[in-house]
């Protein structure tokens, strides 16, 4: 074979590429960024590997990297199927469901294009199903069909175009390791198939007659659904027999446990005509929710499937202390720093949850505590700032106040700023641990400051809110006619703060002008928390709502069922916060939808703490959880 | 304390020479342009309010109006510089549409003086119990009765803009706009036009394209004066740093692109001679309707 010409050198082309389809030895690095650990898969386009993304170097981020290489012998075929990757990927990055693996980078090097995606620790309903001697169990399938359902709903109903799967089987559906149902392998991947049996994509066995013709709807995925059910529910693999025989292949006459309802919801999607199959997805799975009511086969299955996913969230790790904690905790260093009513504050391993130590004093601990210049900071209920070595919990030293101090410390330019009991505002200077000015104001001050670049705010239980510049100058002061314990947070000018009079208040941050004012059912000490155009706020009422910054919108609410006393956390694309109820809710930041619950045996009034996709949470049952966010 | 302030002013002035010896990519046209315009810090704080006016060149009338007010009070307090600029478009037959957007102006205008600027004349300054979204909504309710009792059967658009300090309020109704031009090259519309057409780009039945030259583009689905209750749409943002904000009938937008618009207003420094540059584009390009425009730059804010 010797490329003499142009033509046979083109020709030849894919086969030298071919040669050159080696997989990356594991400790590559890519984009200096992702560190090649393993090869977990092999698809038609290249490799999937484990990789560690070594911008987090403290803690083990592993990734997904899918790797495709681009063996179209004309060039602009090539630079054709790069241009469509990348317009792929971009779609793909601004999908946003549980069941979607989330998309953290791209890029294209020489003739390979790689996609940098969450790694879903689990396995695929092919290897699942190879696994087992036995079919899938009815109780099962439903659950996890349910959740096929609903991330196809979201696909199909993606704006402005909706999103066909066209490649709905066993061995692209992954089962993480909550159970959750993880949908990979997307359409990306097959801008790289050039030239394969003309257009036609998905696959034998699983896809439906239209899809020959080219032709793909929201059925097409409905009928391969239903294709892997019963792939599933028999053991019995529909690669292996004729194409469109499962009307031959009754479930029941192989796997007599299946319900005939259940057979039946498989034989409507499997129809022949699109239009005898569920017009929808979403139809498909109300009536798979219908049939678990009915059965009472999943009687835990009660209102669709965003609510069994609460059912099976667990923690990473819990700690028990010795009393209720209401406050939250602070992470440095992989060391989780909280403060507890039984008079302690303790430093656990963030990871493990593991006991470090702790360090007495004479009241309760219920401020967050502060990392700052080296020192571990945190007021006690005894009236004292403590200040620690982080590592050993050593004391440096101490300031005493009048009254307990329930105000977290904030940290700026060498002071340390808090409220106390005694009715003062601190500045402590760290270094010399003294005082540098307070501001005296009528009432306690339990309001966590914020600091902004030239003026600081903070709350009162005398019903005011000030205002002050970093000289303890007091710049305006603003009333309402309740307390205001809630800590205020600045956007843009605008700072915004609840009060236990039932009102959520924006001001002019440098005038005190009120802005807008947003009315609760209830008074809130709960602290706002902002994401782009939205802050969120919870409130005695039992809601956690989501307002439009500019126009006071309500946007979205969220209703649990006791009082919200403390504060939303936004993390990514949902909000986690916990309530009187006793439950801790992620909630959906775009549609106020609850994504998960779980419940503690008592009362949540701390904020929850986020690192590296970790959530940490703390309740009055004495516990302190981790989740996965 | 003393070296407490010490570290404060410390801070200022190494924060100036660090942002001197920062290398950045060499700035496009656009974006020197306004820049250079800027570098001088001004203080106070204060607005600076153009505005250009045309019964164009197809109507016999003008049933727009305009009204615009910027003041400025230092003291030991601080800058508050104060803003208020309003566009209507009447609507209606007789006189009725000149009178609608006329009264329209005339009731914001006053209780926004009433109850927001007087408060600057007050040495005692006495708290607002109301918020400026509240007092802005209230302005526009009055505006309504206004219509109703002068111009029954009139109608009005309404696009208000109330500068207090830093921050922006708008009220809206109709399909009069107002946008945000940034310093760094970016145009950004406000408001939504309470029209047949941009609903239907909303549902996307049509495309922004085909909304411009729709037959029914002239048709509003919410408008100061109409009998059916409606709430407005108040909205605050931040002032964009260095930039400008432009209100308008659709006289304007509805004849010369966002584009042409953002070349006009980056061709010129004072306000009133981009507005005129402005209304004779929209007579340039036909002047089919009554064209109203307002600019006001913000400097040093």
């Amino acid at each position: 074979m010797n490329s003499g010409t142009p033509e046979t050198r083109s020709m030849t082309h894919p086969l030298d590429s071919r040669e050159g389809l080696s997989q990356l030895p594991s400790g590559t690095v890519l984009m200096n960024r992702y560190q090649i650990q393993d090869v977990v898969g092999i698809g038609g386009m290249g490799s999937v590997y484990r990789a560690r993304d070594l911008h987090f170097p403290n803690v083990l981020k592993l990734v997904a990297v899918k790797e495709m290489i681009n063996s179209a012998p004309d060039p602009l075929v090539r630079k054709t199927i790069v241009q469509n990757f990348e317009r792929e990927a971009n779609i793909l990055v601004t999908l946003n469901h549980p069941a979607i693996p989330k998309i953290f980078d791209f890029f294209t090097f020489e003739e390979r294009s790689y996609l940098v995606l969450e790694f879903i620790n689990g396995l695929d309903l092919e290897a699942i199903l190879k696994r087992s001697p036995e079919p899938i169990r009815e109780d099962q399938m439903i659950i996890w069909a349910i959740e096929i359902c609903d991330v196809l709903e979201y696909l199909h109903n993606h704006k402005p175009e909706p999103i066909i799967f066209r490649d709905v089987k066993p061995s692209n559906i992954m089962i993480n390791q909550q159970n959750h149902v993880v949908v990979v392998d997307f359409g990306i991947a097959k801008v790289f198939k050039f030239g394969q049996k003309g257009t036609m994509i998905g696959t034998e066995g699983y896809s439906p007659p239209e899809q020959y013709r080219g032709e793909a709807t929201p059925q097409t995925d409905v009928y391969a659904l239903g294709a892997t059910m019963h792939h599933l529910l028999t053991h019995r693999d529909p690669r292996l027999e004729a194409p469109f025989s499962f009307a031959d292949r009754p479930i029941r006459s192989i796997n007599s446990a299946v319900s005939p309802e259940l057979e039946l919801i498989v034989k409507t999607a499997l129809q022949y005509k699109p239009e005898e199959r569920f017009p929808t997805a979403a139809a498909m799975r109300d009536s798979l929710v219908l049939l678990a009511k009915k059965t009472g086969a999943l009687s835990r299955v009660n209102s669709g499937s965003l609510l069994m996913k609460e059912q099976t969230v667990k923690p990473v790790w819990q700690f028990a202390f010795e009393d209720e904690i209401r406050g939250s905790a602070t992470i440095e260093r992989g060391i989780l720093y909280a403060g507890a009513y039984d008079n302690n504050l303790y430093a656990l391993d963030a990871t493990k949850g593991q006991f470090l130590w702790k360090y007495p004093v004479n009241g309760g601990v219920i401020s967050k505590p502060l990392i700052a210049e080296g020192q571990l900071l945190f007021g006690s209920e005894d009236g004292k700032l403590y200040s620690l070595q982080p590592a050993t919990g050593r004391k440096n030293w101490e300031f005493t106040t009048g009254a307990p101090i329930r105000s977290s410390p904030k940290y700026s330019e060498g002071h340390v700023f808090f409220g106390s009991d005694d009715k003062n505002f601190y500045a402590v200077n760290i270094t010399t641990n003294r005082k540098s000015w307070a501001i005296p104001t009528e009432g306690a001050i339990r309001s966590t400051p914020f600091l902004g670049t030239d003026l600081l705010y903070f709350g009162c239980e005398s019903n005011e809110f000030v205002c002050a510049d970093f000289r303890g100058q007091v710049k305006w002061r603003f009333w309402t006619k309740r307390p205001v314990t809630s800590s205020p947070i600045v956007a843009e000018g605008i700072v915004y703060f609840a009060s236990l009079d039932g009102i959520f208040y924006a001001l002019d941050a440098k005038s005190g002008w009120v802005v807008w004012r947003f009315r609760m059912g209830k008074g809130s000490i709960s602290s706002p928390s902002i994401s782009n155009d939205y802050v969120f706020v919870g409130s005695a009422d039992g809601y956690i709502y989501c307002v439009e910054r500019a126009s006071a919108r309500e946007i979205w609410r969220f209703k649990t069922d006791h009082q919200v006393s403390g504060s939303p956390l936004v993390y990514k694309d949902a909000i986690y916060c916990g309530s009187a109820d006793g439950n801790f809710y992620c909630i959906d930041i775009k549609s106020g939808r609850q994504r998960w619950k779980y419940t503690t045996g008592g009362p949540i009034t701390g904020t929850p703490t986020a690192l590296n996709d970790v959530i940490y949470i703390g309740s009055a049952d004495h516990n302190m959880y981790a989740f996965m966010a | 304390m003393a070296k407490f302030l010490e570290k404060l002013f410390k801070k200022d002035v190494q924060k100036k020479t660090h942002v001197d010896m920062i290398q950045t990519t060499p700035l496009t046209e656009e974006q020197l342009h306004p820049a250079g315009a800027n570098q001088m810090t001004i203080r106070p704080a204060q607005l600076i309010i153009g505005c250009g006016q045309s019964v164009g060149l197809q109507r016999d009338h003008n049933e727009d109006a305009l009204f615009t007010l910027t003041s400025v009070i230092a003291d030991g307090h601080g800058d508050h510089p104060f803003g208020l600029v309003i566009v209507a478009d009447g609507m209606g037959g007789h006189r009725n549409g000149e009178i609608a957007s006329g009264v329209s102006a005339r009731a914001v205008a006053k209780l926004v003086l009433n109850k927001i600027y007087s408060h600057f004349l007050d040495y005692q300054e006495t708290p607002i119990d109301e918020s400026i979204q509240e007092i802005l909504e209230d302005s526009i309710n009055e505006a309504q009765k206004a219509v109703v009792h002068y111009a029954p059967g009139g109608g009005t658009t309404l696009t208000i803009g109330l500068i207090l300090g830093e921050q922006v309020t708008i009220g809206h109704v109709g399909d009069s706009r107002a946008y945000f031009i940034y310093s760094d090259g970016r145009l950004q519309k406000l408001t939504k036009d309470h029209s047949l057409v941009q609903r239907m780009v909303d549902l996307e039945e049509i495309t922004e394209a085909e909304a411009m030259v729709h037959p029914q583009k002239n048709v509003l689905l919410k408008a100061i004066g109409q009998p059916e209750p409606f709430r407005p749409d108040i909205q605050t943002h931040q002032l964009p740093h260095g930039g400008k904000l432009l209100l308008c009938s659709d006289g304007l937008w509805g004849v010369v692109s966002e584009l042409d618009i953002f070349r006009i207003i980056n061709s010129e420094k004072d306000p009133i001679l981009i507005c005129n540059h402005l209304v004779e584009a929209a007579n340039e390009a036909g002047g089919p309707d009554n064209i109203s425009v307002i600019l006001v730059d913000f400097s040093g804010i």
